[in-house]
């Protein structure tokens, strides 16, 4: 081999060479560093150095820790009811307006809007709309002459109120993936169902919903990363209260590193999440390869036949 | 089998008219072929009757019963979709069985005429097959075959044939033509295709910007087209039109042209009497046109290019300024450039109105 043809063939490789340079400072670094952090027993006052090795020590304790079991109980309640709610909105509206409709453009921009809004200022608008007084739930409430009701101070009724909150900001984040799947759909197979006799109930529950199947399964794996990551709306209206009935994972492990200064053990509750949020990430390409190729199987199979 | 009967049926789309008035009536057990040009209203009239577009006007009736408040599957039909329209989820059999399933048929009675049905069009072993898996010339089977399980009285066809390859698209027309004789039921064609509807049709509708130009058996369409439309529309190779102006001698009626003159005879002659001295165009199909001089008054074609088909070719030649092609027996292969002399059999003449393009 000449030197010019070696030189030829490590061209790409320099040329990725600072965006792999990039990725281990900003992704393998921190991560590494968090993986590391976990085996210590280490408070902000130290340097990393001086913290004491504890080995899986804080894993072994988070095990039976029962505030940690708790959050993590609420995260998974929490990310399963938010999830399911908005898949049944978020289909249910896509499936209601999949229509040519005056108007619709406009109607399609301010239905996202909540997703545009920063999730602080989410938190924010909706504690001064919970709030037990002058908030306008319970105004209203008091205008129809019922009891007002303790939105953000009773434990289940906090939980009921984050959850409304999320389901405000991500349904449409559903819907328009479902609005754009729809749109995609054969159109000419909807009208063979139609000939077919199928009621309007039956060609969603026979042909659109199975032709939707791959876009609302990765909807679904998208949602539940990010409901298993809800930080800043809970922090907000809640601060995780009241006692632990809205305290979720990614909570638990600020205040862990916050409030009880316990580098370490936060870290090691952020490996737990971050193992979890593992198994969704490769559910999600393993079924995206799936999917891949069995469709490349099966052109593969026609191109034969042909 | 119901008679259909269409009744001043429209069609708009806001204000943009695809269909005007349309009457036509379809016969109990006949295959009907709506033929004509893209965007000439046959799609959508087919739609309309499937009921997945609504009429704007008029009325449809199925044994003098108005359907047009029915929906599609009260209607009665089943349908063929250019596209197949398949199910991709759903594997050969379900596709096929999913009507009944919907009707909630015993399913031993469904596994019989899936079975049945996939047996005669030859895919018994693909029914476990997604349609993702199949060919096209099998999808189009599968197609028919979903419609055919149906057993309904109407069967609706959207150019079922024009995605396959050439090859294919013979054999299906074949297949189609068979089927026809078999079965006894309504059948409504839509097809560009000249070809599909001459060997398929028991009756033909030519249809061009929505309005039906002519109806009958092919071969009055061949033989007795109403207008210059329909005699280009029908026929392969097409109709030559010429123009020509005619003028009386003693010997009969003449008509001339750039680079011909014509003397004519016959009931053509005498229709066209009257036309004296004015322009009309003549229409002469390419297989008019004979070797042996003796048959009738001859035309000097010069010859520009020879499409060799085999036994028989088609000639592309010139006549004056204007293109005229010629079926020509291959024995004796011209050469290009040279000049040849045709009779024409002036008893299969036409000649049309140069304005209305009707024929006279």
């Amino acid at each position: 081999m000449t030197a010019a043809s070696r030189i030829n063939r490590m061209t790409p490789y320099l040329f990725l060479a600072p965006a792999a340079l990039v990725l281990v400072i900003a992704l393998l670094y921190p991560i590494g560093f968090m993986i590391y952090a976990s085996f210590l027993d280490w408070r902000p006052s130290q340097y990393i150095s001086e913290a004491e090795w504890v080995g899986l020590r804080n894993y072994i304790n988070l095990a039976s820790d029962e505030a940690f079991l708790e959050s993590f109980g609420v995260t998974l309640r929490f990310a399963a009811i938010v999830v399911t709610l908005e898949m049944a909105l978020g289909v249910g509206l896509a499936l209601l307006l999949d229509r040519k409709l005056r108007g619709m453009a406009a109607l399609r921009t301010i239905f996202i809007l909540p997703m545009m809004i920063a999730p602080i200022v989410v938190g924010l608008m909706w504690r001064y709309m919970y709030h037990p007084t002058v908030g306008i739930f319970n105004r209203t409430l008091k205008d129809w002459g019922f009891d007002p009701i303790p939105w953000l101070s009773d434990g289940s009724w906090s939980f009921v109120a984050v959850v409304i909150a999320d389901v405000w900001q991500w349904t449409p984040f559903i819907f328009i993936l479902s609005l754009a799947a729809l749109q995609s759909l054969p159109q000419s197979a909807l009208e063979a169902a139609q000939i077919d006799g199928a009621s309007g109930w039956q060609k969603i529950i026979y042909i659109k919903l199975p032709l939707m199947m791959p876009v609302l399964i990765v909807a679904v794996l998208l949602r539940l990363i990010d409901a298993f990551k809800v930080l800043e709306v809970i922090l907000v209206m809640t601060n995780g209260g009241p006692g632990l009935s809205t305290e979720i994972l990614s909570l638990r492990i600020f205040r862990t590193a916050q409030e009880f200064q316990e580098l370490g053990y936060a870290a090691a509750m952020s490996n737990y999440l971050l193992i979890m949020l593992m198994l969704l990430t490769i559910a999600m390409f393993a079924y995206n390869s799936l999917t891949e190729r069995r469709s490349a199987r099966l052109r593969a199979a026609a191109q034969e036949d042909a | 089998m119901p008679k259909i009967r269409f009744e001043q049926i429209e069609k708009y789309y806001g204000s943009v008219r695809v269909l005007p008035p349309l009457d036509l009536e379809l016969d109990d057990g006949e295959f009907t072929v709506l033929v004509g040009p893209s965007g000439c209203g046959k799609s959508t009239t087919l739609r309309i009757v499937a009921g997945l577009e609504e009429l704007s006007g008029g009325e449809i009736y199925f044994d003098d019963k108005p359907i047009s408040g029915l929906e599609s599957k009260e209607r009665d039909l089943a349908m063929v979709f250019q596209d197949y329209a398949l199910y991709p989820h759903m594997n050969i059999a379900k596709n096929m069985s999913f009507a009944l399933r919907l009707n909630r048929t015993p399913k031993a009675e469904i596994d019989e005429k899936v079975n049945r049905v996939a047996e005669m069009l030859n895919i018994g072993q693909l029914l476990d097959r997604k349609p993702a898996e199949l060919s096209g010339g099998q999808r189009q089977r599968v197609a028919m075959g979903r419609a055919l399980v149906r057993d309904a009285s109407t069967f609706l066809f959207d150019e079922p044939l024009s995605n396959l390859d050439a090859k294919l698209r013979g054999k299906m027309r074949t297949e189609l033509a068979e089927m026809r004789d078999n079965l006894d039921k309504n059948m409504i064609y839509v097809t560009h295709d000249q070809i599909e509807a001459m060997t398929l049709g028991d009756r033909i509708v030519v249809m061009s910007e929505g309005i039906i130009q002519q109806q009958g058996t092919p071969e009055q369409l061949f033989k007795e087209p109403v207008n210059r439309f329909v005699a280009g529309f029908i026929g392969s190779p097409t109709m030559n039109f010429l123009d020509a102006e005619i003028s009386e001698t003693g010997k009969g009626v003449t008509a001339s042209g750039d680079g011909f003159s014509l003397l004519l005879d016959g009931p053509l002659a005498q229709r066209l009497k009257s036309h004296s001295s004015k322009k009309v165009a003549l229409g002469i199909r390419p297989s008019s046109f004979s070797d042996d001089v003796s048959v009738g008054p001859t035309m000097d074609l010069r010859l520009i290019v020879s499409e060799y088909l085999g036994a028989q070719s088609t000639l592309v030649t010139r006549c004056g300024s204007e293109e005229v092609l010629v079926e020509h027996n291959s024995s004796i292969p011209p050469r290009a450039g040279a000049t040849m002399t045709f009779a024409l059999r002036t008893d299969e003449v036409m000649a049309f109105d140069t304005e209305t393009g009707i024929r006279i």
